[in-house]
């Protein structure tokens, strides 16, 4: 499995994750290994066969329409690193 | 009666009897993690005084006349099930500092079971590990030998049951991660079947893989945890409606006829003799109990691992797209929002980044249907392995881990080998199958070896009842770890 640099870096972008020049490196390296562990799977003749996304088959859950209470508002805020007038602060996504 | 030796079924009915009191066991539990856990380290953080607490409220409760499945009985939760005001790592600093605004399911019906919340276990980070040293804050020592590693990610659970540290306890499996740990620390750990216990309240690893399961010194331990544990959540889409039975009732011992299905593919090369002779002679035991023994073929497993190791990966990649600093966790500022999200996800330790990167690369343009969708297909076929092997047989017995428990260190560096140690419970998660670990002998290190018992969809029952004929003719559970206590 031939996976570069540039391979490595596209995904840590795609991750949102810094990774330092080391990391991407030692990264590139052990993606390689596990990934040829994972061409095992090309042994197999997995054509008519339908893929599982889960084990057990169960399909459309619906609930009830009920209103019922949920989080209340300083609960679902108290762990945040910064929040104003109830709400998540977040730094600015668009110039003014 | 020594209180900190006896079992969580034999401390319930203590508690019913009135030969002791909650607060009494609670006490000796506090007193034994703080002798012990400086050298074991199974707790993440112990909740001392709200334990104490609610085992008063438990004595008020049994003196009012009133009685609960584990009324009174203290217990400890791996530290990715969300706990009301106690924090939650998940073993990771991305977590540091994290306090659930509300309890996992599971949790609260260990509340409601009249159950005292001892703390909160040691984990592999974000349950991504086979020996708790992925955890971001320390590694669990194996009682049995305080240079080896506990097993994972559910170690610090396993280890504090072991040690006696907590009469049960509380883990997940997404690939192994109760069972082995069961295995290396010498009790008993189960994964029940996929939706038998609702995922709402724990931190989501492989949505299609989490469970929870509970440890227990003994079989019966684990069917009274399970029992109430089990059951529908409409919180959880994929909970099963299905009715949950007496479990401690279905222990008669009795496998006469039961057949036994030993598959071929979980004896391989590489794994160690002792371990092999070991289950081999547990097979034998349940036969002279009168259970039926038939090989079997699970011809797929061999591509369990592979499979596992781009479903879980690219499972995880979408669920840890959360934790970007905005919600619940710390934030390193960046030059801007997008960097923030960067820096802060770079409080992420190596393995979990490790498969983010897997998985997001296994979802990725381009190789999606090359990884991951050959892994949805490869899949199917493990799952059917299973379902046509219980046509014919009741209970699938095999090994739960290849080894036992290794050096702590010794598989760091190198995450192929640390995933061969979840080479025979990884395929159950695949599929709709629930499994067990019993302590079914020693090497000649003394340290514990597991029987896996596998039961088909719904069949927790049936394979903890082999468990138990098994345990009651071969009680292996007896032999307690010495742990030296700190002077």
């Amino acid at each position: 499995m031939n996976l570069t640099h540039t391979d490595v870096t596209h995904i840590a972008r795609l991750a949102r994750l810094a990774l330092t020049e080391e990391e991407l490196a030692h990264y590139q390296e052990q993606l390689a290994a596990i990934l040829d562990y994972a061409a095992r799977l090309n042994e197999l003749d997995l054509s008519g066969v339908a893929p599982s996304a889960h084990a057990v088959a169960r399909q459309n859950v619906l609930r009830d329409d009920i209103v019922t209470p949920s989080l209340p508002r300083d609960d679902a805020l108290f762990n945040a690193a910064a929040t104003a007038e109830g709400q998540f602060l977040i730094q600015a996504v668009l110039e003014e | 009666m020594d209180i900190a030796t006896l079992t969580l079924t034999e401390l319930r009915d203590a508690l019913r009897r009135g030969d002791t009191t909650s607060v009494a066991a609670t006490q000796a539990m506090i007193d034994r993690i703080v002798a012990y856990d400086n050298a074991i380290g199974s707790y993440l953080t112990l909740a001392d005084e709200s334990a104490l607490e609610q085992a008063a409220a438990a004595d008020r409760r049994r003196a009012a006349g009133e009685d609960g499945p584990l009324l009174g009985v203290p217990v400890a939760v791996k530290d990715i099930l969300c706990t009301a005001g106690i924090p939650t790592t998940a073993g990771s600093k991305i977590l540091d500092g994290f306090i659930p605004p509300y309890d996992a399911h599971a949790v609260e019906r260990l509340i409601a079971a009249g159950a005292v919340i001892l703390g909160k276990t040691n984990t592999d980070e974000f349950a991504m590990g086979s020996s708790t040293e992925n955890s971001a804050y320390f590694t669990t020592r194996n009682p049995w030998d305080l240079e080896r590693v506990p097993g994972g990610s559910s170690g610090g659970s396993a280890a504090a049951v072991a040690a006696g540290l907590a009469y049960g306890a509380l883990g997940t499996d997404t690939g192994g991660s109760v069972r082995q740990p069961a295995s290396f620390c010498g009790v008993v750990g189960l994964r029940p079947t996929y939706g038998r216990v609702s995922r709402w309240g724990v931190v989501a690893f492989a949505s299609s893989l989490d469970q929870v399961g509970p440890f227990g010194r003994t079989v019966a331990d684990c069917a009274a945890l399970l029992g109430v544990i089990a059951g529908h959540d409409p919180r959880d889409s994929t909970s099963l409606p299905a009715p949950v039975p007496d479990y401690e009732a279905a222990l008669t011992g009795d496998v006469r006829g039961l057949r036994v299905g030993v598959p071929r593919e979980y004896f391989i090369e590489g794994m160690e003799p002792e371990v092999e002779a070991a289950v081999r002679a547990a097979i034998e035991q349940l036969a002279a109990l009168g259970a039926e023994i038939v090989e079997v073929s699970l011809p797929h497993t061999h591509y369990g691992l592979p499979v596992y190791y781009l479903i879980a990966p690219a499972e995880a990649s979408a669920n840890l797209a959360r934790y970007d600093g905005t919600r619940f966790g710390p934030r390193v500022a960046g030059a801007d929002m997008i960097d923030t999200v960067r820096q802060t996800r770079a409080l992420f330790g190596p393995e979990v980044k490790r498969r983010i990167m897997l998985g997001t690369y296994a979802l990725s343009a381009g190789y999606y249907d090359e990884y991951y969708g050959r892994a949805l297909r490869a899949r199917t076929l493990i799952a059917d392995d299973f379902r046509r092997a219980f046509e014919s047989v009741d209970v699938i017995a095999a090994p739960t881990s290849p080894t036992t428990a290794f050096r702590v260190g010794e598989r760091v560096d190198d995450p192929l080998s640390m995933y061969l140690a979840d080479v025979f419970t990884l395929p159950l998660n695949l599929s709709a199958a629930c499994g067990l670990s019993v302590p079914c002998g020693v090497d000649s290190g003394g340290l514990p070896i597991g029987l896996q018992l596998i039961g088909d969809t719904l069949q927790e029952a049936r394979i903890l009842n082999a468990a138990y004929a098994y345990e009651t003719a071969r009680p292996w559970h007896r032999r307690l770890p010495v742990v030296p206590a700190e002077v």
